[in-house]
């Protein structure tokens, strides 16, 4: 079966984040930018599927500006077969993302679509739920396994609670929590190969969509700074803080 | 004005995060109905009914919703959509998973965990882990927004809503449930606890928790995990707190053998008051911790527990 991997490029987990002084959004100028971690945990996932004779092809696609090719590469140096741009500037959140892939996947036609759970800029959690409303299929979000039965698909969903377990109607769509793999590093031979694979660019007037943000950005602030504390020297020193001090205790 | 929140529940019972997220509605203003969806929950209804502000219950009973699956969700609460200006859920896993299928399926955007409400269209909401509050703007005629239940007081239950059945019942082809695996515990649940203590990969190992099992007990504590101690396979997912699992601001937060990394904060520092164990006296968590004691959790922890 094809599976189509959604991949967003988005600031490196690592780096502390700084708000623009003037409140109108973060600022992201050189900045180190990454693959979204869950998106690494999908294309591992649809790699995995190929390794297994599962998955007959794998293709990566992403939605964003010029420079989000670089994680297309990425994704191709990981064992995707080839890969779709769909170029713009906008600023695009989950629901135009969502729009521009299910005209992806009408393209396209793959079985499974697998996506990260949530984008860690936005922390929105939102595109796979929608491709999968936007294309009638079925979703298996925050998916920690995943096995094909058949004509349906088995997936274990991390839940409030615990697990839950689902069987989904192929074609579907599966959004990825942390558990589900521990995704490769790519190595320097298949980042060479991965410069050779096929990559195409679509514009999202080509495929008849409207991508940018219906969501005015008005303002974005620092969170309330917490002020640290004080070090205790001691258990007893501790439980007395507790109990005087921040009254919290009894 | 008029908006429907969507009733969270579990094991027959209304979940308390619901009577936060009527908080939060009553801050936008304007009618209150709560939509209780599922099997056998007229129970439910009844709880609901009870919240002020609520006027009134809505219940959608049938054996196609009742494991509150995404896809016959997302159609129930699409066809209802069009009476309400707002549609409210819990930012939980059951909200997480509909909302956003309604919200396409509504062709509108998402305002996915909010905080504050600052007017009927503009919403306060984390992003980057946290590290940054954006203040945003809806558009579209319908808003669909979750709702972190840690953000809004709860509202008060001395309401007597009217119950009405919907009887409109969605078909569903397209999922089922095959099972499902819930941890069990006598604890308070992690996102309601007045205390909640936390392990990490400092505690070495899976049996090393019932060191904090023993302060837990003393103290009525929920006990939560960093990811690391999850991942090692120490305790299971559900009580992985942070960017990624859940969102807690208890009374005490007693952080132990935790470092402090960017995703754990994002989910506890909004606790009111932060305890840290740490042997590593440069660990970030102190930064963030109004009381922090440097030393062996091994030593530290059988003390405490004599101590409380
Ligand atoms: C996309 C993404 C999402 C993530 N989401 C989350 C999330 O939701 N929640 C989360 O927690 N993490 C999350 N993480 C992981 C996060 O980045 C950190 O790796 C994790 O929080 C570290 O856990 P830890 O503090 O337990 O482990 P470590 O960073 O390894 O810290 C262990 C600490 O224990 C101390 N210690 C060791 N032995 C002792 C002892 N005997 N006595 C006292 N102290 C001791 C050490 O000094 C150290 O500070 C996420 C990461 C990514 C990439
Ligand atoms: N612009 C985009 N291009 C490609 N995939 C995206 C884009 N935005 C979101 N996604 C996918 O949707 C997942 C969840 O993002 P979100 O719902 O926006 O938090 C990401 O991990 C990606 O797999």
């Amino acid at each position: 079966m094809k599976v189509l991997v959604a991949v967003k490029r988005v600031i490196d987990y690592n780096v502390k984040i700084r708000v623009k002084p003037d409140n109108s959004d973060v600022d992201l100028t050189n900045v180190k930018m990454a693959m979204n971690p869950f998106c690494e945990i999908a294309v591992e996932e649809a790699v995995r599927l190929k390794e297994r004779g599962v998955a007959t092809e794998v293709v990566a696609v992403t939605v964003g500006p010029k420079a989000a090719q670089e994680q297309l590469r990425t994704a191709l140096a990981l064992g995707a077969d080839r890969a779709i741009h769909v170029q713009t500037d906008e600023r695009v959140e989950s629901l135009g993302a969502a729009k521009a892939l299910a005209k992806v996947v009408e393209e396209e036609q793959p079985e499974l679509v697998i996506l990260g759970k949530q984008a860690i800029d936005s922390d929105n959690n939102q595109t796979g739920q929608m491709l999968a409303a936007l294309t009638g299929r079925a979703q298996g979000t925050f998916a920690s396994a995943v096995e094909v039965e058949g004509d349906a698909l088995k997936v274990t969903r991390e839940i409030d609670g615990g697990l839950q377990t689902v069987s989904l109607a192929l074609p579907a769509i599966v959004t990825t929590d942390l558990r589900l793999n521990e995704p490769r590093y790519a190595k320097l031979p298949d980042i060479m190969k991965a410069k050779k694979k096929p990559l195409d660019v679509k514009t999202p007037e080509e495929l008849g969509v409207e991508v940018a943000s219906r969501l005015k950005l008005v303002r974005v602030e620092p969170p309330a700074e917490r002020q640290g504390g004080v070090k205790v020297g001691s258990v007893d020193e501790l439980v007395d803080k507790l109990k005087n001090e921040a009254k919290v205790i009894s | 004005m008029s908006i429907l929140v969507l009733a969270e529940h579990h094991d027959g019972q209304l979940a308390g995060a619901t009577a936060h997220v009527v908080a939060a509605a009553q801050q936008i203003g304007g009618d209150i109905d709560v939509l209780v969806a599922g099997e056998n929950v007229g129970a439910i209804a009844e709880a609901a009914a009870k919240l002020d502000g609520v006027s009134r219950v809505r219940v959608a009973d049938a054996a196609v919703y009742a494991h509150q699956l995404a896809e016959p969700m997302g159609e129930l609460l699409a066809g209802l959509a069009d009476d309400y200006s707002h549609v409210l859920a819990v930012a939980s896993t059951t909200g997480k998973n509909v909302m956003p299928r309604l919200a396409a399926l509504k062709d509108v955007a998402q305002l996915s965990e909010i905080i504050a409400v600052e007017s009927a269209d503009t919403f306060k909401r984390p992003i980057y882990a946290g590290n940054a509050i954006a203040t945003v703007q809806s558009e579209d005629a319908l808003k669909v927004v979750t709702v972190r239940a840690t953000a809004f007081d709860a509202v008060g239950e001395t309401g007597s809503a009217g119950v009405e059945a919907v009887e409109a019942v969605v078909d569903n082809a397209l999922s089922s449930f095959v099972g499902e695996e819930l941890a069990e515990s006598d604890r308070p649940e992690l996102g309601a606890a007045k205390v909640v203590v936390s392990g990490g990969r400092g505690m070495g190992s899976g049996d090393n928790f019932k060191l904090l099992e023993g302060i837990a007990d003393k103290l009525g504590a929920a006990i939560g995990a960093s990811r690391a101690a999850v991942d090692a396979g120490f305790v299971p997912n559900d009580m992985q707190v942070g960017q990624t699992g859940k969102i807690v601001a208890p009374e005490l937060y007693i952080a132990v053998g935790i470092s402090g990394a960017i995703q754990h904060l994002a989910g506890m520092k909004d606790s009111k008051v932060i305890v840290a164990i740490n042997k590593d006296e440069e660990a970030p968590i102190f930064q963030v911790a109004d009381y922090g004691l440097v030393g062996d959790l091994f030593e530290i922890l059988p003390e405490l527990e004599s101590k409380l």
